[in-house]
């Protein structure tokens, strides 16, 4: 039960991610244009941003872990998007008006928009292999089986995102849905019946 | 006869070959110049190869080919006089020099996205950017927030960025079209090449029209081109509107141009769905919406 729990989660994880990263692009072309290096901005604060989100998240994997930790992860980044709906165009008028270069601006609010929910949605993988491992041995099948199943939630978020999601709603109505989505996922992991991991 | 026919037919055919003189891939697309015959044209992608951006007679580098460029100019039966020009997508560098010739006082702004287009235009379709005129590499959207920062306005602006097979879809929404009118003086016009088919016309036209007080479509018979013209204030009337196209007939000749058309086919009620979702920042997927 905790185990298919874990993976669902770990799916949902993936899917936000990717769904997001997609978003950006949206997000920040009425500011700084859609020419390559806005994507390529994106993609940056995306991969450094997850990059250190492992690194994190496998340090406090370390330490009492448990389900109940790992559900906040998903509130903390429920909540780390926030400021997107609220602040995102004051944020970017901002960084428009201060930094005339659109290369270092759309990296400059790619940053500030994404980068702290991103650290925070990273460490969803790491802390979920420590979760689910129970022998060495096996350590490597079951950190394969999680890349697979949130790698694929990626997939399938970005997929869903770019060829539906847009045409049925406005984004921050899909920022709404995920970041309601992970709210969901952090009250499952709160209320899961505890268990040593 | 046929026999005839066909020996001229033998004798022509080689010249008529369409020959592949440039070939780029740039940041943002294929660039292709193609020759055929006395026509060199600028193409965008190479699957769609029947899709040209742009088109120079060699033999009459005056003569606008494409009946689009011709409306593109449709913003001078209601604004007959522009001083400053603000043009989005290079192109060729066409209508750049139309407009020398036929406001040779007027300043023009030209943005296009793409450094290599610039380049193209320059080597192979004789566009020489004169005193008068300012190129810039940029971002459309942001160049006009960032002219608007500075309360810079212009009286003619042209959209023609949405010709290639991907559509910049932040170049579609009401809250860009606020800006381009704030970018706009208050006797001004937009004049934008848009599309005339699938499930994006309703929803640019409504887009356009919450917008734009006075909204007007203009169309030929001989091309699937449709061009919208936009001002802040009530359009000039008919009579007047032929007049200003009386006028541009003498100045037009050259460019082997008959504006009368224009006038005629001036719709001032283009029609759409009424109850079209708006395209706007939040809900843009005029990609997706061109499929349908």
């Amino acid at each position: 039960m905790d185990r298919k729990l874990i993976f669902l989660l770990a799916f949902t994880g993936g899917f936000v991610i990717m769904s997001i990263e997609l978003l950006g692009g949206r997000i920040l072309a009425p500011w700084f244009g859609s020419s390559v290096y806005v994507w390529g901005s994106i993609i940056t604060v995306f991969m450094v941003a997850l990059s250190l989100g492992y690194l994190i998240g496998g340090r406090l994997s370390l330490k009492n872990p448990s389900i109940k930790r790992f559900g906040a992860l998903f509130i903390g980044g429920a909540l780390l998007l926030g400021p997107l709906y609220g602040f995102g165009d004051s944020l970017m008028e901002a960084v428009f008006t201060q930094v005339e270069d659109p290369r270092y601006g759309s990296l400059l609010a790619s940053m500030a928009l994404f980068f702290l929910p991103t650290v925070m949605l990273g460490m969803i993988s790491p802390y979920s292999v420590r979760l689910l491992v129970q022998a060495k041995d096996e350590s490597g099948q079951v950190a394969g089986l999680l890349y697979f199943v949130s790698t694929f939630g990626s997939a399938l978020g970005t997929l869903g995102t770019s060829f539906y999601f847009i045409l049925w709603f406005e984004v921050d109505t899909i920022l709404l849905l995920l970041s309601g989505a992970l709210l969901a996922c952090g009250a499952l992991a709160l209320l899961a019946p505890h268990q040593e991991a | 006869m046929l026999r005839a026919l066909a020996l001229l037919f033998l004798v022509l055919a080689p010249t008529l070959r369409a020959e592949i003189i440039h070939e780029e891939r740039s940041l943002y697309r294929n660039i292709l110049v193609r020759d055929l015959g006395s026509e060199r044209c600028l193409l965008f992608t190479v699957r769609r190869s029947n899709r040209n951006q742009s088109c120079l007679d060699l033999d009459d580098p005056d003569r606008l080919i494409f009946p689009y460029a011709r409306m593109m100019l449709s913003g001078l039966l209601v604004t007959p006089e522009p001083k400053r020009i603000l043009m989005v997508g290079l192109g060729g560098g066409t209508l750049p020099k139309v407009f020398s010739a036929l406001t040779p006082e007027a300043t023009q702004d030209l943005v296009e996205i793409d450094e290599a287009v610039v380049t193209v235009a320059k080597r192979f379709f004789a566009f020489k950017p004169t005193t008068q005129m300012a190129v810039h590499v940029q971002d459309a959207r942001v160049f006009l927030k960032r002219a608007a920062a500075r309360g810079l306005t212009w009286d003619y602006i042209m959209l023609d960025a949405f010709t290639g097979d991907y559509i910049p879809e932040h170049l579609m929404t009401r809250e860009f079209l606020e800006e381009v009118s704030a970018a706009l003086t208050e006797d001004g016009v937009l004049v934008a090449n848009t599309f005339a088919s699938s499930a994006l016309y309703d929803a640019e036209t409504a887009t356009y029209a919450a917008v734009f007080p006075a909204l007007a479509e203009v169309r030929l018979d001989e091309t699937l081109n449709r061009i919208l013209v936009a001002q802040k204030r009530p359009f000039p009337g008919a009579e007047d509107r032929q007049a200003a196209a009386e006028a541009l007939r003498r100045p037009l000749r050259r460019f082997a141009s008959d504006p009368l058309p224009l006038a005629r086919n001036f719709n001032v009620a283009p029609r759409f769905a009424e109850d079209t979702r708006l395209l706007t920042d939040q809900y843009a997927p005029v990609n997706l919406l061109q499929q349908q």
